[in-house]
């Protein structure tokens, strides 16, 4: 833990001046918004799967396996579809992106809550489900694309691919709030995720009043994946791939200890990885090509060792 | 004091509990016993509100389990599943500290610790105890759970199947702990078990279950017949009596000897 806060601040400082041209007065506050965006990706998105994870009680499911962030553009495009964007742009970006962080909210924890709270299904049913709503999303997207004005669709094109570069500054700050209020409101659940652990049954058996622990951690999972999908967009297997390391590296079961040590590796991974791709490579987009690389090939090899149940 | 009022659950359109009726006093052992699928885990779980009734009501102290809040009732009845399975990486000392949930929400004090240690010993745990589950053999991984169980310190036990997987020397001493506990601490323990000579020796009560519905229950003297067995299980059984206490057989009397030939 220690030595991942290390290398955190290395990764921070080398993406801070590694390769600074030109006045320090533009670098430092240029620089800085980026690496705020990043760190709040990466706490978002780990901190998100692996709450996702305990709740479904497996180690393969992701909630943007399971169509979440495929949900948010969907929303997004359907505003942009609906209102125009002229006049959503005419609204202010903290007001936008609290209105749809709402309705996010209320669609993914209802549509969420029936798909896990409900019957017991089994994890290949529900990976299985994740993929068609996923696609489901997507098509629907796409399907209201064709139907927008050309000049409407550039502004959405943006938001359909995760990228490190090109994101809106405009929504870091309201979104470094709200990952704070979700962040805490996590934390303060980490006992009750611990005795999750043991599945639905036996945290019934020692008091927590499961329907309810759920459908928090449901809202504070669909806020979560506003957050990052807003800022970079989506990433598909980057909560995989940074969850199943932090079980392993953790060396507990405990939320308290598993929570900080996937938020830091996932800041890291996004840091180190921009700095590397960046200044030494001069490589633009490829962060988050290596990243679902990486992370599908976990997928994979979680999917053959059935590692499921 | 446990009063189940007419509980039923259904699957689709079967009723696997069908309107049970049952009241089983405070501080007693009471076992179930019946064929597979007669319905007993359910029960079981319906009085533990692990499952969700279709009908009736469970009354467990007065309180009713389905509207009484979870982590009240978590201080009064603690339940042993069937099935113990888990998909993350626990030792035996985790798990059994968990037991101590509904008592410290997490933040484990020393007299919760001591209940830890105990729960271990009772067990035969104490070397395990720094162990994972999923490098234990299956006995072993039964007495962590249910000291898990015994740690949570209820007034109510709900064990099903517990002595699954234990060797005879474990089984005894799990039944003569349980045993304890009803005539010291004034427990009511109540179990699912298979061996109808453990249910007969260990018990004060017994109900039998066949496709949903109680059969019979009764003392082991009154279940504990010929009759009444051989009508639950479908299978003769005969009862004898030794050391002045029933006992059933039901393997068939006088099987010749099997050679097998491979042509
Ligand atoms: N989730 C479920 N869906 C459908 N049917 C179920 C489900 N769980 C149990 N059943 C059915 O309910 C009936 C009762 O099951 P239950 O587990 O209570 O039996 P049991 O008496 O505990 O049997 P055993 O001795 O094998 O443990 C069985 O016929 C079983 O097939
Ligand atoms: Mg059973």
């Amino acid at each position: 833990m220690i030595g991942l806060g290390v290398g955190l601040l290395l990764a921070a400082i080398a993406f801070m001046t590694v390769g600074a041209k030109g006045s320090w007065d533009f670098v430092l506050p240029f620089r800085g918004t980026k690496l705020l965006a990043m760190t709040l990706v990466g706490v978002a998105v780990a901190v998100s799967t692996v709450m996702f994870q305990t709740v479904t009680d497996n180690r393969i499911l992701t909630p943007s396996i399971m169509g979440f962030d495929a949900l948010y553009l969907l929303l997004q495009t359907f505003l942009v579809f609906t209102i125009g964007s002229a006049r959503l742009a005419a609204v202010d970006g903290g007001v936008r992106f609290g209105g749809e962080v709402a309705v996010m909210v209320t669609f993914g924890v209802m549509l969420y809550r029936w798909l896990l709270i409900g019957a017991r299904r089994s994890v290949h049913v529900l990976v299985l489900a994740g993929i068609v709503l996923g696609v489901l999303f997507r098509s629907l997207s796409s399907f209201m694309q064709r139907l927008i004005d050309p000049n409407e669709f550039q502004v959405l094109q943006d938001a359909m691919f995760a990228s490190f570069n090109s994101f809106d500054r405009s929504l870091v700050w309201p979104a470094a709030g709200l990952l704070a209020v979700a962040v805490s409101v996590a934390w303060g659940l980490r006992r009750r995720l611990d005795v999750l652990l043991l599945g639905r049954e036996r945290a019934t058996s020692l008091g927590v009043d499961y329907r309810r622990t759920v459908g928090l951690v449901l809202v504070v999972v669909a806020v979560l994946v506003s957050v990052s999908t807003a800022l970079v967009g989506p990433i598909m297997f980057f909560g995989l791939l940074v969850a199943n390391l932090a079980y392993r590296i953790a060396g507990s079961h405990r939320h308290a200890v598993v929570m900080p040590a996937a938020a830091l590796l996932g800041v890291l991974a996004l840091v180190a990885g921009q700095t590397v791709l960046e200044r030494v490579f001069a490589f633009d987009t490829a962060l988050a090509v290596i990243i679902e690389f990486l992370g599908g090939i976990v997928f994979l090899a979680l999917l053959v060792r059935g590692e499921k149940r | 004091m446990i009063d189940v009022l007419d509980a039923v659950k259904t699957y689709g359109s079967v009723r696997v509990v069908d309107g049970v009726r049952l009241t089983l006093p405070a501080g007693g052992l009471t076992s179930i016993v019946g064929p597979n699928g007669a319905g007993k885990s359910t029960l079981l779980s319906l009085i533990a509100r692990l499952l969700e009734m279709d009908g009736g009501q469970v009354l467990v102290d007065g309180l009713d389990v389905t509207s009484t809040r979870s982590d009240v009732l978590a201080t009064r009845i603690a339940a042993l599943r069937q099935e113990n399975h888990l998909t993350s990486r626990l030792t035996v000392r985790d798990l059994v500290t968990f037991g101590r949930y509904p008592h410290s929400k997490g933040r484990t004090t020393p007299e919760d610790l001591e209940h830890v240690a105990r729960a271990l010993e009772f067990l035969d745990l104490e070397p395990l105890a720094d162990r994972f589950l999923d490098e234990m053999s299956g006995g072993q991984r039964q007495r962590a759970f249910v000291a898990m169980v015994l740690c949570q310190d209820t007034d109510v036990v709900l064990l099903d199947e517990p002595l699954n997987n234990l060797d005879p020397r474990h089984a005894v001493a799990m039944m003569e702990r349980l045993r304890a506990a009803v005539d010291e601490l004034g427990k009511t323990v109540v179990l699912v078990v298979h061996d109808i000579n453990v249910a007969a020796h260990y018990s004060d009560h017994i109900v039998a279950m066949c496709d949903g519905a109680v059969m019979v229950e009764g003392s082991p003297r009154e279940v504990i017949r010929p009759e009444v067995l051989s009508s639950v299980y479908g299978l003769p059984v005969e009862v004898h009596e030794i050391a002045g206490r029933p006992h059933a057989t039901y393997f068939p009397p006088g099987r010749p000897s099997v050679t097998f030939s491979i042509a």
